[in-house]
């Protein structure tokens, strides 16, 4: 790259540079193109090739950002962080009441055909006995996909926080920042035993130990 | 040696379903004195307060969970003996190994059956 003659402007430039990456925030268009004038303004005489060349990287950089924030604010980020989060984790909320009232329905009856057995002859009480087992048994369903929905819904809450973080990252106008940053969900601090890592609920089928196989595990451990 | 089916049997889940389900499939197989909490700090108190010949716990509980439960009885000489079965949707290995560490009596993962809870308590308590 051809080399920029030295002015009196370098030394502002420098300056200007130093207090945009003092900030800390994400480098507005404004700014990029501020620097980019100071950068022509530092050139004297003749613009070489490379000169030239680099003025329109950092044009083409700027149009860049200036492009990926108007998709972003198409996207209606606020919208998915105020809106379609919040929606789709009370719907799982309300799923997780539903189950839970009629599996207690179920379990209402259960306990009915149970007293009912007592007053029963000895083998159709019996009979009685086995159907109100498998329905006890059944019932397990409603803590599972519980447990299952609660993992959705911090899924949810992760997603909503990395929105928040490309809201913050692309400024203001481009929906709402966050008041208070919510910490993220993998960031939640571990006791002195670091047990939250043994807390990840109901596995998928296909990787969770079956009970055969956690019976092997415990009879193998001393 | 015969099992005593009146002994004081504590049983603890945040889910109030499977707190029934299991008093439930416990007074099926004979069990009568069941007690229930809902969270390892309650069950603490009453594994405190109460003589208990059994504790079958869930493992993701708040604020304090089962497996902080289990370390407890453990460290307290008056409840340490006391036969402690985890059951719990926690199906991972490391889980079972350190349950296992804690000092767990058996581990049964969810969903369960009756015919496995019945075959834990039978490998602690001989047949009844």
């Amino acid at each position: 790259m051809a080399k920029l003659a030295k002015t009196a402007n370098d030394d502002g430039l420098t300056r200007r540079l130093d207090k945009i990456a003092a900030d800390a925030k994400p480098v507005e268009t404004a700014d990029i193109a501020a620097v980019v004038d100071a950068v022509m303004q530092t050139l004297s005489g003749d613009v070489s090739a490379g000169e030239f060349h680099l003025y329109h990287e950092i044009e083409e950089i700027a149009d860049y950002i200036q492009s990926a924030k108007r998709e972003i604010a198409a996207i209606r980020p606020d919208e998915i962080r105020e809106h379609y989060i919040p929606s789709a984790t009370d719907e799982l909320d309300a799923i997780v009441d539903a189950t839970a009232e009629a599996t207690g329905t179920i379990l209402d009856s259960a306990e009915a055909l149970e007293q009912l057995a007592g007053e029963l002859p000895a083998e159709m009480a019996e009979k009685l006995r086995t159907l109100s087992t498998r329905i006890f048994e059944a019932c397990n369903f409603q803590d599972v996909t519980g447990q299952r929905i609660t993992k959705v819904v911090r899924a949810l809450k992760h997603i909503e926080h990395k929105v928040d973080a490309v809201l913050a990252a692309f400024g203001e106008g481009h929906g709402q920042k966050p008041e208070k940053p919510e910490k993220p969900v993998e960031e939640t601090p571990a006791d002195a035993d670091d047990e939250s890592k043994l807390l990840n609920g109901p596995q998928l089928a296909e990787n969770a130990n079956n009970q055969d196989d956690i019976d092997a595990l415990f009879a193998s451990l001393k | 040696m015969a099992v005593d089916m009146n002994m004081n049997v504590l049983i603890v889940d945040d889910y109030k379903t499977m707190l029934r389900i299991i008093r439930n499939l416990l007074k099926q197989l004979g069990f009568e004195n069941v007690d229930e909490a809902t969270d390892g700090g309650s069950a603490l108190m009453k594994l405190r307060d109460r003589n208990y010949g059994l504790v079958i716990s869930d493992w993701n509980m708040e604020p304090m969970t089962g497996l902080q439960l289990l370390k407890e009885v453990r460290a307290d000489n008056k409840l340490k003996a006391v036969p402690f079965v985890m059951i719990t949707a926690e199906s991972k290995t490391e889980n079972v190994v350190a349950a296992k560490a804690a000092g767990v009596t058996n581990y049964i993962v969810k969903p369960f059956n009756a015919a496995t809870l019945k075959q834990k308590l039978t490998a602690i308590f001989g047949d009844f």
